[in-house]
């Protein structure tokens, strides 16, 4: 059998373990990572070679957020080893050895939790290894277990000074039983975790440009596949006429598949000229929407009570109180996660194997998905998983939508695909961020004190309909309110209500899900609070903020690193907002200069963040950097609009994102912690739009609502 | 067929002349160190040196390139090339890392041109290259570095 699988698939090696890996074949070894005969392997997740090369096993996607620096760091700690020296690993897809904890059996990355669900996993991972080899020496040596030290890849007998490397040792090493529960360093004895200095395990690879990402991989006979897509949302192919296509040098198939109609050829530029060429007739679905549309019967919802979310109080009747009240509408639009690396997938598909190559945040279910396209069970699905060029929540698709079509392609041409979706496939190609409208009914009390807050988010459900509907309760999507309905403050009345419009436009998570929007509106809808109030929003903040002391520390913090209560020019101003996501705790202050014709430019951000211990802190600070960036790319020019059941945009020129000479100064700042750590990939991003919005109106006296925020006030 | 000099190699290809250098490099001579990225001149990922100007390869046809100058990120060497990927390992630049071929390149260009820029000249020079991770303060910090490093003259 496992001969048969390594000639059919004609892997080397190290892919025929990672072939039987997935397929869950038994080995002689015992193992089934990508270890050579003679290593060491401890578990699933740390490989140690004669020669005392430590290789961790990373089983999540690095798309750019540092899991392949942090989560290796873990496992170091334990295993008293150099970071540095590490060799990464990407695991194979494995949903029993390799799943996400806080997921169940299923292996995933997203939500930031990559460090947050290997804390103990890889820390555990790290000390079972190095408590194997310092057994392994005690009995080489002879000596007691307790005199022994591991010390920087080396297990030290203290007495003699008598010394062994781990190369020496895992021989002996690899015959012993792991140990069922092994001890873990006390916070305050880290050397590496929370310590400055640990480089990326991968800056030099991308610095000198020979990583290597899904769209690299070449394989023998591969052809290239590009597929031509409905522009309207909910069309079906009617007819296709292939000829004009086929008669483009260099395409050499022309083949249906269930999203569309796929132009194989030998390299990218035929088949794009292929699908150029190609005349195509969709049938339209009835249902065609305009942004305008949606705008309007969402508007019309926001005036009727939707499903409950939150109720505390005496809810919104407490508004017939107030002293006095406001009410206001945001709106936030569609947006594109636009990677760096368009989306992409290579397929090899044998009678009996199905092997895929690329970078993908949800391996068991795309395996699933996979295995259904090829007419395979998922254990003959192998997933190499890749660095991605970016992915902002786009490669965790429930329809694993770009691999499903790379496998309806290599099925339908018995060769090799690589699959390529081109930079407007991707801009119009849907799985949007929701377009969102937030009704606020807000009212105070006769001394300016917030009595009683009324919000009503209107926000097409990510989850229903797909693999994740179980986590709908009571009507009530989760991630369409997370960010609202836990609002922090102490407000005595607060009620928080949800619509879910029905739409065809496909929708998904997009960095910092429903924080990337409910942020926006409630920062910003606090800080008119506070203006009509009579109040500075930092200390209407904190004064809400008494039960919420970690909220608190990082709005103190970024306020008294950014100078808050400081005079400023005429024409500048600050804003500030505070935004708990994935169980980190942001908070943000802009700086903005408007000019006398409200052109502005974002000029200075001011980021404290508290993610409990934080494991590596420059890419924590790196996350916080990067999610601004991103936040105010969408806070400024981030938007797709919907015409007629399409998209209007469709590359950089039309979706515009943050260029370097639009990017403000950044300072990040840390909240030192011993709490467990939390995630840092996502929470940079909500804070940023509503400090901005917020700045603008500190310096001009004008209320932005509606994002994006374009470049005048 | 069309001569070109990669990264200091003569490779000859048989391809039309209106064929893209990105998918001419990617596709017929197997290099990975550029990028597809927009495929419309408007992200940058696909710069590569052409005589030592930042060009767009996915915007320019092999044709118009035959016999000069092409450097990739894997062939951007000498002391600018040097100092600068030191300087982006040093500062921990690169988070997904897909743009980071384009913006080095991009930042030799400047740096040959400009040996010591402000921020102002970086921005202006670099402005051409997205970056969708938001990396764009440690790029500018990196050619600063490297710019010392280089003793440029201010």
């Amino acid at each position: 059998m496992n001969r048969m699988i390594r000639e059919a698939a004609n892997l080397d090696r190290r892919d025929f373990f990672k072939v039987c890996a997935a397929a869950g074949l038994a080995l002689a070894a015992g193992s089934a990572s990508a270890a050579e005969a003679g290593d060491f392997v401890a578990n699933a997740f740390v490989t140690i070679a004669p020669d005392g090369k430590v290789t961790v096993t990373v089983k999540h996607l690095e798309m750019g957020q540092g899991v392949a620096t942090g989560l290796p760091v873990l496992v170091a700690e334990e295993l008293e080893v150099d970071p540095a020296a590490i060799r990464v690993d990407y695991a194979p897809a494995d949903a029993k050895r390799y799943n996400n904890v806080f997921w169940g059996p299923m292996q995933g990355t997203g939500g930031s939790t990559a460090t947050a669900n290997s804390w103990e996993q890889l820390r555990k991972a790290g000390a079972a290894a190095r408590e194997m080899l310092m057994e392994a020496c005690a009995r080489r040596l002879k000596v007691d277990r307790s005199g022994l030290m591991a010390v920087n890849g080396e297990v030290v007998h203290w007495s003699s000074g008598r010394r062994l490397a781990y190369g020496e040792l895992v021989a002996e090493a690899a015959r012993l039983t792991p140990p069922a529960d092994p001890p873990l360093k006390p916070v305050a004895e880290f050397r590496l975790i929370g310590r400055p200095g640990v480089r990326r395990t991968d800056g030099r690879a991308k610095a000198e440009g020979s990583v290597v990402f899904g769209s690299d991989i070449r394989l023998p006979g591969m052809v290239t596949a590009l597929v031509a897509r409905p522009a309207v949302f909910g069309a079906t192919l009617k007819t296709v006429d292939r000829r004009s296509a086929l008669s483009i040098a260099g395409v050499t198939a022309v083949v249906p598949i269930s999203s569309g109609v796929a132009v194989v050829a030998n390299d990218f530029w035929a088949a794009q000229r292929g699908r150029a060429a190609l005349k195509l007739d969709w049938t339209l679905p009835e249902q065609r929407p305009s942004t305008e549309d949606l705008r309007r019967d969402w508007t019309a919802l926001l005036a009727t009570p939707g499903l409950s979310a939150r109720s505390q109080g005496e809810g919104d009747s407490a508004l017939g109180k107030a002293a006095k009240r406001l009410s206001a509408v945001y709106e936030t639009p569609y947006l594109a996660h636009a990677p760096m690396e368009p989306l992409n997938c290579v397929v090899r598909l044998g009678r009996d194997l199905c092997e895929i190559w690329t970078g993908c945040q949800f391996q068991t279910h795309d395996q699933a998905m996979a295995a259904k396209a090829a007419g395979l069970t998922p254990a003959l699905v192998v997933i190499h998983t890749l660095p991605a060029g970016g992915s902002f929540g786009r490669r965790a698709n429930p329809a694993s939508d770009y691999i499903v079509e790379a496998v309806e392609v290599a099925k339908a041409v018995g060769a090799p695909v690589r699959l390529i979706w081109t930079r407007e496939d991707d801009i119009r190609g849907g799985y949007y961020r929701p377009m969102t409208l937030h009704g606020f009914e807000g009212g105070l009390d006769a001394a300016g004190q917030p009595l009683a807050w009324r919000h009503r988010v209107c926000c097409q459900s990510i989850m229903e309909g797909g693999p994740f509907a179980g986590m709908i309760k009571d009507g009530i999507d989760p991630v369409s309110v997370e960010g609202a309905a836990n609002l922090p403050y102490a407000i005595p009345n607060l009620q928080v209500e949800l619509h879910s419009p029905r739409n065809p436009v496909p929708v998904l998570w997009w960095r910092s899900v429903g924080s990337s929007h409910t942020a926006f509106a409630t920062e910003c809808f606090l800080d008119e609070m506070a203006h009509a109030g009579g109040q500075d929003p930092l200390a209407l903040r904190r004064a809400l903020l008494a039960a919420h002391p970690r909220h608190r520390a990082v709005l103190d913090l970024a306020a008294a690193k950014a100078g808050w209560g400081e005079p400023m020019a005429p024409g500048r101003g600050r804003g500030l907002a505070v935004h708990e996501s994935f169980h980190s705790f942001v908070a943000q202050v802009a700086e903005v200069t408007v000019a006398a014709d409200g052109r502005f430019t974002v000029d200075r951000v001011v980021c404290a963040v508290d993610c409990g211990i934080a494991v590596t802190p420059d890419v924590v600070k790196a996350q916080m950097e990067g999610g601004i960036a991103f936040g105010l790319s969408a806070a400024l020019f981030g938007e797709i609009t919907i015409k007629d059941g399409a998209a209007e945009q469709s590359n950089f020129h039309d979706y515009r994102c943050l260029r370097i000479s639009e990017m403000p100064r950044v300072e990040v700042h840390i909240v030192p912690s011993t709490a467990t750590p939390t995630g840092v990939g996502e929470p940079g991003v909500p804070p940023i739009a509503p400090a901005v919005a917020n700045a603008l109106f500190a310096a001009s006296g004008k209320r932005a609502r509606k994002l994006p925020l374009g470049e005048k006030i | 067929m069309i001569s070109l000099n990669v990264n200091g190699e003569r490779r000859k290809v048989d391809a039309a002349p209106d064929m893209p250098l990105l998918w001419v490099l990617r596709d017929h001579l197997g290099l990975n160190d550029i990028r597809f990225g927009c495929g419309q001149s408007l992200c940058g990922a696909c710069t590569v040196l052409v005589d030592g100007a930042p060009m767009r390869a996915c915007s320019t046809p092999v044709g118009e390139v035959a016999g000069r100058k092409i450097t990739t990120q894997q062939g951007l060497d000498g002391p600018v090339g040097k100092a600068l990927k030191a300087a982006w390992i040093e500062l921990d630049v690169a988070q997904c890392g897909y743009c980071q071929g384009g913006q080095l390149l991009s930042a030799a260009a400047l740096l040959r041109q400009t040996p010591r820029p402000s921020d102002a000249d970086i921005d202006t020079a670099m402005t051409g290259n997205l970056c969708r991770c938001g990396t764009y303060g440690r790029i500018r910090a990196a050619i600063h570095l490297a710019a010392r490093r280089l003793g440029g003259a201010s």
